[in-house]
């Protein structure tokens, strides 16, 4: 799977178990408006950790916070690099 | 004349021209706040009464307590998500015997009380003999305690505003806005700074979402905006973060780390940064300005703005006349030692010439400024009936500082199990979580161990902060 099949994946996997309805996801999603409130993205990045080995948020230099669900993904595919 | 900080709040509001408690259905002028009622011609019926405050609407909360402060003997400030046996729980512990609430709270209590409706939308009115107060009330602060069952402590007006400054805001208005809620201790300082300090303040909604209340706060134009670092983190990925323009603000509630600072700063170079510590039961403990994390080890050995710091065990412990006075119900522990120090509970370690904040020494984890403690989660894992033990404990996080994960060993031997057997379990321990706890306390994932550690003492081995 790539990168964003396993971000979709894991974001669908929150929604379900917190009972979130999600927004459709697309690229120019905006994260706060996709259905997930800030503990569900906090479950997502840890998991997120476990599946892709890394927490971007964490690792990167710069003080980046993405605002989009494609700037997400972005964020995730540069870092696995 | 008493002096003015021991004036009821009623009387205490100052310049009243221009100011408003703005909430997500109504607003109130501080002009209505001095000298109307929304109790009709019965706020006297509540004096010297032991009172409840459970409201749905912030608003509606911060209307109660500047009607019943020096009226009221107690006012036991409600946040918005405790159980039904928890205010049961409440009313008894604190003798309750009047409830004023903006909905029919379920409270089961033996003796029955009065109950009160406030209802912000049908406004404040006017009345002939508004009560004078004269009563010092207790201001009675809920904070989650180890077992469940919330801790009560009791502050008073002077207690809880030791560090209220009182400015002349009539050239530049002041406009707070508030992530917190204003019926918690950090909350509550940001309500009392603006109803005493002279400016406005914006309340949130409860089913408010972020960005309703952030467009509500760029359209009132907030000046000072006060969260935790949690609530800062979402707050800049929002797309609304960059028209937000307040002149300061403020963070505190959880461990404040170098990364929210620098986010904080480069998205708001303009703004005054202060990291605020502060707890339920020490009282607002000091400010941090200088943009770096954790705090200048000058503090601490000296006395700073009536705030006395010092380290013991590695433990962070504050003496001032800010602390709370005691702790109702429970175990009647007292708050402060012999010599008048609260114990913060919070880990620091020095590393130069800073301290650094390590986390809760009782090993509570701090999830987005909400207290877990461990043994809580672990119980309710435990009920699987495959599971022999569980560990639960903190890992970082970048959205909420800190999250629940658990390690979970299975009864009998597990070395063969399927992964498909082993993501079903994952879900059905997980759905047991979510059932009996509240979304924060629930893990965010669990690690299948052959064994966890048992200390010399017997107990599950744990590594705190």
């Amino acid at each position: 799977m790539s990168v964003k099949e396993i971000i979709l994946s894991q974001i669908q996997r929150v929604a379900q178990e917190q009972n979130r309805e999600l927004a459709q996801l697309t690229d120019d999603l905006v994260l706060l408006q996709s259905g997930l409130d800030s503990l569900c993205f906090a479950v997502l990045v840890t998991r997120l950790e476990d599946a892709l080995g890394i927490d971007p948020f964490t690792s990167s230099s710069e003080v980046y916070y993405p605002v989009t669900l494609g700037e997400f993904v972005r964020f995730y595919a540069d870092a696995a690099k | 004349m008493p002096p003015n900080d021991a004036k009821p709040l009623r009387e205490r509001l100052g310049g009243t021209s221009g100011r408003f408690l703005v909430g997500f259905n109504a607003s109130i002028s501080f002009s209505d706040l001095a000298r109307c009622t929304s109790f009709g011609g019965h706020l006297s019926e509540l004096r010297r009464r032991s009172v409840l405050i459970t409201a749905r609407d912030q608003l509606a909360t911060a209307l109660a307590l500047v009607e019943l402060d020096g009226i009221s003997r107690r006012l036991a400030i409600c946040p918005p998500d405790l159980s039904s046996k928890q205010l049961t729980w409440v009313c008894e512990s604190a003798g309750i015997d009047a409830i004023v609430s903006d909905y029919e709270a379920p409270i089961e209590h033996e003796n029955s009380c009065e109950r009160w409706h406030i209802d912000c939308c049908a406004g404040m009115k006017p009345v002939d003999h508004m009560p004078v107060g004269h009563e010092r009330s207790e201001w009675l602060l809920l904070t989650s305690g180890t077992t469940g069952a919330p801790k009560i402590l009791a502050h008073d007006l002077q207690s809880l505003t030791a560090s209220t400054k009182v400015d002349n805001y009539s050239e530049r208005p002041v406009v707070w806005g508030c992530f917190y809620d204003i019926r918690r201790f950090a909350g509550l300082q940001v309500f009392l700074q603006a109803t005493l300090g002279g400016g406005s303040l914006v309340l949130a909604g409860g089913d408010e979402s972020l960005e309703g209340y952030l467009a509500r706060l760029i359209a009132h134009s907030a000046t000072h905006i006060s969260g935790t670092p949690s609530q800062w983190r979402r707050v800049l990925m929002s797309p609304l973060a960059k028209r937000l323009a307040p002149r300061q603000l403020t963070l505190g509630g959880e461990i404040v780390d170098q990364a929210i600072l620098d986010g904080l700063r480069s998205f708001y170079p303009n703004s005054r940064i202060t990291h605020i510590y502060a707890s339920t039961e020490a009282g607002v403990g000091f400010a941090v300005n200088d943009g770096l994390e954790g705090f200048p080890a000058s503090m601490v050995g000296s006395r700073r703005g009536g705030v006395e710091a010092e380290v013991e065990d590695g433990s962070l412990r504050l003496r001032s006349g800010r602390a709370a006075n005691r702790c109702v119900g429970g175990d009647g522990s007292a708050v402060q030692d012999e010599g008048g120090f609260v114990d913060t509970g919070d880990s620091v370690a020095l590393r130069g010439d800073r301290y650094y904040f390590l986390g809760r020494r009782t090993g509570a984890i701090n999830v987005g400024g909400l207290k877990v403690y461990p043994e809580e989660v672990e119980a309710v894992i435990n009920r699987h009936p495959k599971v022999r033990m569980s560990r639960v404990r903190s890992r970082k996080n970048p959205m909420t500082g800190n999250i629940v994960v658990a390690e979970v060993v299975l009864i009998g031997d597990h070395s063969q199990t399927t992964t498909i057997r082993t993501a079903e379990l994952e879900g059905e321990i997980l759905q047991i979580c979510r059932k009996a706890l509240a979304q924060h306390k629930c893990p965010a994932t669990i690690r299948f161990v052959p064994s966890l550690d048992v200390a010399p003492t017997g107990k599950l081995a744990r590594h705190h902060a």
